[in-house]
């Protein structure tokens, strides 16, 4: 009998120690199909700039971290719901998202650009080569309007709940056809046989398919950023985690103080897109 | 719970209701004439046509109606968008459009399983209703028309009222080919407001009237044309 409490106990201990090993755990939930922020390799292992990124910061903040896969989609209602802590998915912070989480400061920003493929009637627009659309100034809305007029009536996809789209929404560029995609996969995949006129997303995404698939995919019009496009991106956290959120910003100073974003992001980038 | 986004939303997802309709409406016409073609093609004795027949709907039913889409639309969009000379056809104006490409996979998909639907209706009709006709000197051709269908359509209607149901369900995966049907646009509300559950809640409370209205429409019918 006295045995049998023995193992009783000690099974019931260990799960409690065990638990508490997940719980000192920092789950970070990334969407691994976003290159190159964050992508698969063949073998299914996720890699890209924040995987990277997100093992620096665990060291910095001292505790262990697992890397969770989670649709994009979903990404923001599964941090509230609580299958991970943290998100690190090239999501930029905008005024939208921090109505439901709160962010850290930015660590890396991007330029979102159309795409469109070669010999589009879209090429080659007459639009200064990049605008901030916090405080458009006259050649920024000069270049929207010029936009608004070769977009009228055509078909742009974008990926679901980004930036991307709602900018689109928001009637900048007028009445444009907007498709939405699960994936930027998805997108890239009508945009190549046509069924896009033109797609919106990071410009470094057309990039990064324009190399790796060989497909003739050109960026076209003025880089965007500000604006419906946020300040940067940064690590998503729940609003009432407080004391994840000073870790995360302490961790990016260190890492940024450091040299190490720079170098991550020159790494996978191929400039250096940290901020 | 977010009670006010429900009330909110509920307008939205109800006007989404009309893509829905139009696409289980359409597939299923398109799909019970194939259905019946097939059902006809699967009673035939030649072994060729029976067997062509029997792999259509073997095909249809043994995979996954989202791949179907899938393989429909980027497979074959992938395929005819980077090839220059099927891409000026006749062929690229119908699969460029995601709605086309949604009907043509429900139809094939839902008219498999109305062939077999029909087929085993087919089966079930007593060869004496048949003698009985042609002990009258009916005709073979109208004995198939006035007697044999009849029979089959009222013998099939409990199977095919589900299949009406798993179809209207199996319209939302028309949002993943971009189509803004019910499930699309309660994924598009979801997108600027980060709130799964409640927006759920109310498509899903849209799709199970749907499904209360379909089924009762169908049980009318089977005691209308009940033989008792």
């Amino acid at each position: 009998m006295n045995i049998f409490k023995k193992t009783i106990f000690s099974v019931l201990f260990s799960l409690l120690v065990m638990g508490n090993v997940y719980a000192d755990k920092i789950r970070i939930g990334t969407e691994g199909a976003y290159p190159p922020w964050n992508s698969k390799d063949e073998s299914g292992k996720l890699i890209g700039f924040e995987v990277e990124l997100a093992w620096t910061l665990c060291r910095y903040i001292g505790k262990q971290c697992t890397i969770v896969e989670q649709d994009w989609d979903g990404m923001i209602p599964a941090l509230i719901m609580r299958k991970f802590d943290a998100i690190m998915a090239g999501m930029s912070i905008t005024a939208e998202r921090q109505k439901a989480i709160s962010f850290s400061q930015g660590y890396a920003d991007e330029v979102a650009s159309l795409a469109v493929m070669k010999g589009s009637s879209l090429e080659g627009l007459d639009t200064p080569a990049g605008i901030n659309l916090t405080k458009p100034d006259a050649a920024a809305k000069k270049a929207l309007k010029t936009l608004t007029a070769a977009l009228a009536g055509k078909t742009v996809c974008v990926q679901t709940a980004t930036i991307h789209q709602n900018f689109l929404d928001s009637g900048d560029v007028g009445k444009v056809n907007v498709r939405t995609y699960k994936t930027q996969d998805e997108v890239n995949l009508d945009l190549a046989s046509g069924r896009c006129d033109a797609a919106l997303a990071a410009a470094v995404a057309f990039s990064d398919y324009a190399e790796k698939s060989g497909k003739p995919v050109v960026l076209t019009g003025p880089t965007f950023s500000g604006g419906a496009f946020g300040n940067g991106v940064g690590v998503g956290i729940r609003k009432d985690d407080t004391e994840l959120l000073k870790a995360f910003n302490n961790a990016i100073d260190k890492a940024r103080k450091n040299g190490d974003i720079s170098r991550i992001a020159t790494k996978w980038f191929g400039f250096d897109a940290s901020m | 719970m977010d009670f006010e986004l429900m009330i909110n939303s509920f307008p939205k997802l109800l006007n989404a209701v009309v893509v829905t309709l139009k696409l289980l409406s359409v597939s299923l016409i398109v799909g019970l004439f194939i259905g019946l073609l097939f059902a006809i093609l699967r009673l035939n004795k030649n072994i060729f046509i029976n067997k062509f027949a029997y792999g259509y709907s073997y095909l249809f039913r043994g995979t996954p109606l989202l791949v179907q889409i899938f393989i429909i639309y980027y497979g074959l969009g992938n395929f005819i968008g980077n090839n220059e000379y099927l891409k000026s056809s006749f062929i690229w104006v119908i699969l460029k459009e995601p709605y086309w490409c949604a009907i043509i996979a429900f139809a094939l998909n839902t008219g498999a399983y109305t062939s077999e639907i029909l087929r085993s209706a087919f089966q079930t009709i007593k060869p004496g209703i048949i003698e009985a006709g042609e002990s009258l000197g009916i005709s073979n051709k109208i004995i198939f028309y006035k007697i044999q269908i009849p029979i089959a359509i009222r013998q099939s209607l409990p199977a095919y009222g589900n299949e009406i149901i798993l179809m209207m369900k199996g319209t939302s995966l028309a949002s993943t080919v971009t189509l803004m049907d019910l499930t699309g646009v309660a994924k598009y509300i979801i997108s600027t407001t980060f709130k799964p559950i409640e927006v759920f809640i109310v498509a899903g409370g849209i799709y199970l009237f749907m499904t209360f209205v379909i089924h009762n429409v169908v049980k009318f019918l089977e005691k209308k044309y009940s033989f008792n």
